[in-house]
């Protein structure tokens, strides 16, 4: 099961206990509804697929994502999008990452990690899926976040001299 | 033929193809730099018809934002509103009738084979066939009509509820429906005896714009992009929603990895198609088409959702972060179309204009979708 | 036929005129032949059958402001759409519908209208460079190979017939496929070649009528999908109107020479229909070889380029050759 392989494989980013680490179901789901109230640690869940409609949800520090999504596309999996949203009580920005499987062994994964609301900077990840570059860039002129390394961070979507990120939340027209 | 081929710098032309030209079935530029007829470097600039969908739908209710799903994808809109009402379903614990989700398989599949008969026609218009669009319009013409009958709409359908659905079907929908299965695969039989077989159509397909297993994934391909490449992927198979494990129907799988290969899964799938409408009519179960009880305000517990759903144009996903209010805090459209094209701007490298766009074409682009 | 003046000029007039209206009609007939392939009803609005529709047509186009580009060659943008037309009109001259319909006749007519027909291709690079416009300039360096590929399997090919015949000379090519069908170059069975290849030869230069004419399959010079318009991309207003009327009369001229090539001219098919007048013979032959430029065009997609040069060089050029020198040997032997 390459559920049970990338669980493992994730795990060893997360250096403490695992009994604390990876809880039970019914524990992500009350730590899910906490989530929108204080902000999440960084850590793996397993989700509820029926319910959340993905099987691995890691939270990683920004410096660890690379090494987490390397570990993703050693295990074939493909990238399906990358956004971001802006937690703005928490005066943080989660960037989302989404991978899934082309074979029959069903397993998403979310990959999210957080950045500082007013330094928002992560690693790209172009190097690893070269797919992720219209995504970064998205992710960028939507909320401003810096995809460090990016080779083309130019707005895709919105006009080329758009200068606002209008996902924000504290974006007005 | 594709072989790349060496320059000098001071060789090339840019080549702006688009915003306006005929090839890009919408507002998409790509820039080119051309060395004579063999394409160097692309850059494809999408955004023109950019709508902020997701802002939207951080500032509409959940009933409010079932339209915007529609206006993505014109060609094959029910899909991605049921992408849309399953999510919210999911997230917010309502069931659905049986019935109702039979209907709306149907009415999914109905709109699969508009979708790809129109993309069957143009993609032929790309490649300087001009009369299979006019047959190929005709078909799509009878679906439209049904649709049109049970949704109200022919283009940008609002049909789909949470728990449900607007309308039920009829019997002459279910006549109609029924009438056009055979009418359709002779249709097909048609468009292989005067396309599929055609040896103009097939030199220029053939091991054109070869996409390896390896850049599908590195880019997240899906539909007859990742099928054409030899990927047996269909959300419908590899993660069942709706009713569609009920149903009986084969994923087309093409290994040759070019264009042609593309375009058969297309064809292919119209005929899968036709097979999940008329196991649908059979086993069309009587019942109520919305729920008896379902909340008056949809609000979904505070969490994160994903839902993907196979669109005629791959796989679309749609995320929900809900705070547990009454608009989404944010709401993520993954389209499908977004990924694949932007395999073109590698894939195209070394190629020949004429082949790059016959390639543009497989990719069945729908402009409004990418740009959302 | 004494040559006067006067004479010659009737003759050209006439010929123009004949162009004109076949250019002209050929649109008509181009669309509602399309729009029949296609299921359509086609123009039907503009008098009986649409028939008002190419007149009306050709009044909005000259009534259009003639607009050039910034920067574009201005002598070469203008001369371009006329360099189309008039070597298509010229070629008339010589063309013999029946034995006496005929504007004048030459004994080196085949020499003459192939000398035209290479003009032809000027207009398209004179057009495409002209216009400062990346896509027509493309269409026309597409449209110069294209012309070179193209006229040597032809040429090829017309050389066979020309020494089948023995002659230069138009009407004595027609004259010596009289007789039944299998008199003529096409099928010469009882004719003076038994030369069993030529229905190859014919296909070879009905391919190369189409690809000269810049017809589908082989429209690469104006392929719409990639080049958006090819050469005529700047044009508009009667500019673009004389470049599709010279594809037209491209069209008749080319079907015109098969017609007296391999189709035994104004000839009737059996001996016994020699009643009916060798014109109506002839614009049968011409109307239906013109309807299937039409059916081919609205059936097949576009080659590409090099599939295009592919088949010129590796197959049509190789094929006439061979037909050539199995000719020559035929007639040294009989």
């Amino acid at each position: 099961m390459i559920r049970e392989k990338t669980k493992l494989a994730l795990q060893k980013l997360f250096p403490v206990p695992e009994a604390k680490e990876v809880t039970t179901e019914a524990a992500g789901e009350e730590q899910d509804k906490k989530a929108v109230k204080e902000t999440r640690q960084n850590g793996l869940l397993e989700r509820d697929y029926a319910v959340h409609g993905y099987h691995l949800d890691a939270q990683v520090a920004p410096d660890q994502l690379l090494e987490a999504v390397t570990l993703l596309d050693e295990a074939e999996f493909f990238i399906e999008s990358i956004t971001g949203v802006d937690w703005i009580k928490e005066k943080q920005l989660e960037v989302i990452y989404d991978f899934s499987r082309y074979d029959f062994d069903l397993c998403r994964v979310v990959i999210r990690t957080r950045v500082d609301r007013t330094k928002p900077v992560v690693p790209t990840i172009t190097g690893i899926y070269a797919g992720a570059n219209w995504h970064e860039r998205e992710t960028h002129e939507f909320f401003g976040i810096k995809f460090q390394g990016h080779p083309h961070l130019v707005p895709l979507l919105l006009p080329e001299d758009a200068d606002f990120h209008p996902l924000l939340k504290d974006f007005k027209a | 033929m594709n072989s790349p081929i060496l320059l000098q710098p001071d060789e090339t032309f840019i080549l702006n193809v688009g915003p306006q030209h005929p090839a890009t079935h919408g507002v998409l530029r790509v820039k080119m730099e051309m060395s004579g007829e063999y394409i160097v470097e692309a850059e494809t600039v999408i955004g023109y018809i950019h709508r902020m969908h997701e802002k939207m739908g951080e500032l509409k209710t959940y009933p409010q934002f079932l339209m915007n799903l529609s206006r993505m994808d014109y060609l094959g809109a029910l899909g991605y509103s049921h992408g849309h009402v399953l999510l919210i379903e999911k997230a917010s614990g309502i069931e659905v009738p049986e019935r109702a989700e039979y209907i709306r398989a149907i009415m999914v599949e109905l709109n699969r084979v508009a979708s790809h008969l129109f993309w069957f026609g143009a993609f032929v218009m790309d490649l300087g066939g001009f009369s299979p669009l006019m047959y190929a319009l005709q078909d799509r013409e009878h679906i439209l009509d049904m649709l049109e009958g049970v949704t109200g709409s022919r283009l940008t359908y609002c049909y789909f509820r949470f728990g449900g659905l607007y309308n039920d079907v009829d019997d002459d929908f279910i006549s109609a429906a029924r009438r056009f299965i055979p009418r359709m695969r002779k249709s097909l039989k048609k468009y292989h005896a005067l396309v599929t077989g055609n040896i103009i159509f097939r030199k220029r397909l053939e091991g054109i714009a070869p996409l390896s297993q390896e850049m599908c994934r590195k880019y997240g391909a899906s539909s007859a992009v990742a099928r054409g490449s030899g990927i047996n992927f269909d959300v419908r198979k590899n993660e069942p929603y709706s009713v569609y494990p009920e149903f009986d129907f084969d994923v087309p799988v093409f290994h040759e990895c070019d264009s042609l290969a593309r375009y058969n899964v297309r064809m292919e799938e119209i005929e899968q198609s036709l097979r999940i409408i008329e196991q649908g009519l059979d086993k069309l179960p009587d019942g109520p088409i919305m729920p008896e009880k379902k909340p008056k305000l949809i609000k979904p517990p505070p969490g994160d959702y994903y839902q993907a759903v196979e669109t005629a144009r791959g796989s679309f996903g749609i995320r929900l972060v809900s705070d547990g209010g009454k608009t989404p805090y944010r709401l993520k459209l993954r389209s499908p179309t977004y990924s694949n094209m932007h395999l073109f701007d590698e894939a195209c490298r070394g190629m020949m204009i004429m082949d790059a766009l016959a390639f543009m074409g497989s990719l069945d682009l729908v402009i409004p979708e990418i740009d959302r | 036929m004494r040559l006067t003046l006067l004479n010659v000029i009737v003759a050209v007039v006439i010929a123009i005129g004949f162009a004109a209206l076949n250019a002209a009609y050929l649109v008509w007939a181009e669309r509602r032949g399309a729009a029949r392939i296609q299921r359509r009803p086609g123009p039907n609005i503009n008098g009986p059958f649409g028939l008002l529709q190419p007149p009306l047509d050709g009044i909005k186009l000259m009534a259009k402001q003639l607009t050039i580009p910034g920067g574009a060659d201005k002598v070469l943008f203008i001369a371009a759409p006329v360099l189309a037309m008039f070597p298509a009109i010229m070629s008339f001259v010589t063309i013999p519908f029946s034995e006496t319909i005929v504007a004048k006749n030459m004994n080196v007519g085949v020499l003459m209208i192939f000398a035209f027909a290479s003009m032809g291709g000027m207009s398209l690079v004179f057009a495409g460079w002209s216009s400062r416009n990346k896509y027509a300039m493309m269409s026309s360096v597409r449209a110069v190979s294209q012309a070179v590929a193209y006229e040597i399997p032809m040429l090829i090919t017309t050389i066979t017939v020309v020494m089948i015949s023995g002659s230069m000379d138009l009407m004595e090519i027609v004259r010596q496929q009289s007789g039944s069908i299998l008199h003529w170059n096409i099928f010469p069975l009882l004719g003076n070649s038994h030369n069993i290849l030529m229905p190859m030869s014919f296909l070879i230069f009905f391919t190369c009528t189409l690809a000269e004419t810049n017809r589908a399959p082989f429209d690469l010079g104006e392929a719409e999908s990639e080049l958006v318009a090819g050469f005529h991309t700047e044009y508009g207003s009667m500019g673009f109107g004389l470049f599709f009327m010279g594809e037209y009369a491209n069209i008749v001229i080319g079907s015109c020479m098969t017609t007296i090539l391999f189709l035994g001219g104004w000839n009737a098919p059996l001996p016994f229909l020699g009643f009916i007048p060798g014109v109506f013979w002839f614009l049968l032959k011409l109307y239906l070889l013109i309807a299937t430029f039409i059916w081919i065009r609205w059936t097949f997609p576009r080659t590409t380029i090099y599939g295009l040069l592919n088949l010129s060089w590796k197959i049509l050029i190789p094929l006439s050759l061979f037909n050539l020198l199995f000719t020559a040997g035929l007639i040294k032997v009989f």
